[in-house]
């Protein structure tokens, strides 16, 4: 891949992409794609890459991102963009953002991120040389896609408090969301969940209730997040919550250990825990959220 | 015989106990995600090594940002030089919750 292509594949933040997929899942041209249903596409979701870690938990941890990219890359129909939900590198060094932003470079569909804590250990700037936007120069931003509106939210920018939006990231949203319709579905992105879900843990957002409360008027709500590596599913009222697995290694369920950090799991089941996700909106349907291990 | 035990004693003594300013000085070990000793009570001018023993990466961040270790992975470990009086909170910034303290206290020993 030349440098100019891959640029503006790893840049993209959403604002101008054409649609090619139909509710059916077959390809279309984007002049087919005016015929479409408004609400309807499919993505995938992936998070927690880790690429610099190296302990027995999973010693390879390009390697299971490089099979997760092929698995996507496989799929029958590819999917209208792939999400990365942070915690690209594990110590946010330069030769680590090289690494994993030349991997997922591979994928055929195009690229959203967004940090996690991992990725901005000391200062922001070794992600932002690597993944920056100069169309959101603080990460958040939003875009929309055949009717759906998306919202990539950064909630580890916070200095002390990890799970944190701050005040100018509330006011955006606020503003952001407000000028959309009620019927339109919403999809949220960001690293640490944005509820409560383990905060003795650290798994939550803290100021994460602003945004939840200003989502409550919308027909229907999905919010994927990462960080905990595992899958748990959660609802409340009209939002559907989904953290995803990791492409590294898995972490212990909620209070089953004295502390977070990664787990070994038995030789030969790794690749059970780990995988990507694929969700598929549709108009007045809920997200239909799957997830698909690397096993 | 005297002389060699001596210089054990000597080499040994950085990590347990208050030293000359001069040497390598005080350990603060990061272990199941708590710093240990805290709160740790030095002189100016005293310096502490802080070893990550743990499976996650940490920092030592001081909480009024004078000093940050950036990413400690394992067993990697981070020296710092206390030159001022104060009490200085810092955390890990990987997982805020872990916190503790060095008390550095008035002059140099």
């Amino acid at each position: 891949m030349k440098r100019s292509d891959f640029l503006e594949h790893v840049s993209w933040t959403g604002a101008g992409i054409a649609w090619t997929l139909s509710a059916s899942g077959l390809m279309t041209s984007v002049a087919d794609a005016r015929g479409m249903k408004t609400g309807a596409l499919s993505f995938v979701q992936i998070s927690d890459s880790h690429i610099g870690f190296t302990r027995p938990e999973n010693p390879d941890v390009a390697g299971t991102l490089k099979k997760t990219i092929d698995d996507i890359n496989a799929l029958p129909v590819q999917p209208s963009f792939v999400v990365h939900t942070g915690d690209l590198t594990h110590l946010a060094k330069p030769e680590q953002f090289d690494t994993v932003k030349t991997m997922l470079a591979q994928l055929k569909a195009p690229l959203v991120v967004m940090p996690g804590e991992h990725d901005v250990i000391g200062s922001p700037d070794n992600y932002n040389a690597a993944f920056g936007s100069k169309d959101a120069p603080q990460g958040w931003h939003s875009f929309d896609m055949n009717g759906v509106h998306f919202v990539t939210l950064v909630n580890v920018f916070n200095f002390e408090i990890d799970g944190k939006l701050g005040q100018d990231q509330l006011d955006w949203v606020t503003k952001d969301l407000a000028a959309q319709k009620p019927s339109t579905p919403i999809v949220v992105f960001g690293h640490v969940p944005l509820y409560a879900l383990y905060p003795q843990w650290g798994w939550t957002t803290e100021d994460g209730a602003a945004v939840l409360a200003q989502l409550a008027r919308f027909d229907a709500v999905t919010v994927l997040n990462g960080h905990i590596h595992q899958i748990i599913q959660h609802t409340e009222g009209n939002i559907k919550f989904a953290t995803a697995a990791s492409t590294a290694y898995p972490q212990p369920a909620p209070g089953t250990a004295d502390k977070p950090g990664p787990l070994k799991v038995p030789d030969g089941q790794l690749l059970g825990v780990l995988g990507y996700r694929t969700v598929g909106l549709a108009p007045t349907a809920p997200a239909d959220v799957k997830d698909h291990s690397l096993a | 015989m005297n002389a060699l035990l001596l210089a054990a004693i000597v080499a040994i003594a950085p990590s347990a106990a208050p030293s000359p300013a001069a040497s390598p000085g005080y350990v603060v070990h990061i272990k199941d995600f708590k710093y240990a000793p805290t709160p740790l009570k030095i002189h100016v001018g005293e310096t502490v090594k802080f070893i990550n023993d743990d499976d996650e990466p940490h920092t030592v961040t001081a909480t009024d940002k004078s000093f940050d270790s950036e990413a400690l992975d394992t067993s990697g470990s981070w020296t710092h030089t206390f030159a001022k009086a104060g009490t200085y909170s810092y955390f890990c910034e990987l997982h805020p919750y872990m916190k503790a303290t060095v008390i550095v206290t008035g002059e140099s020993k």
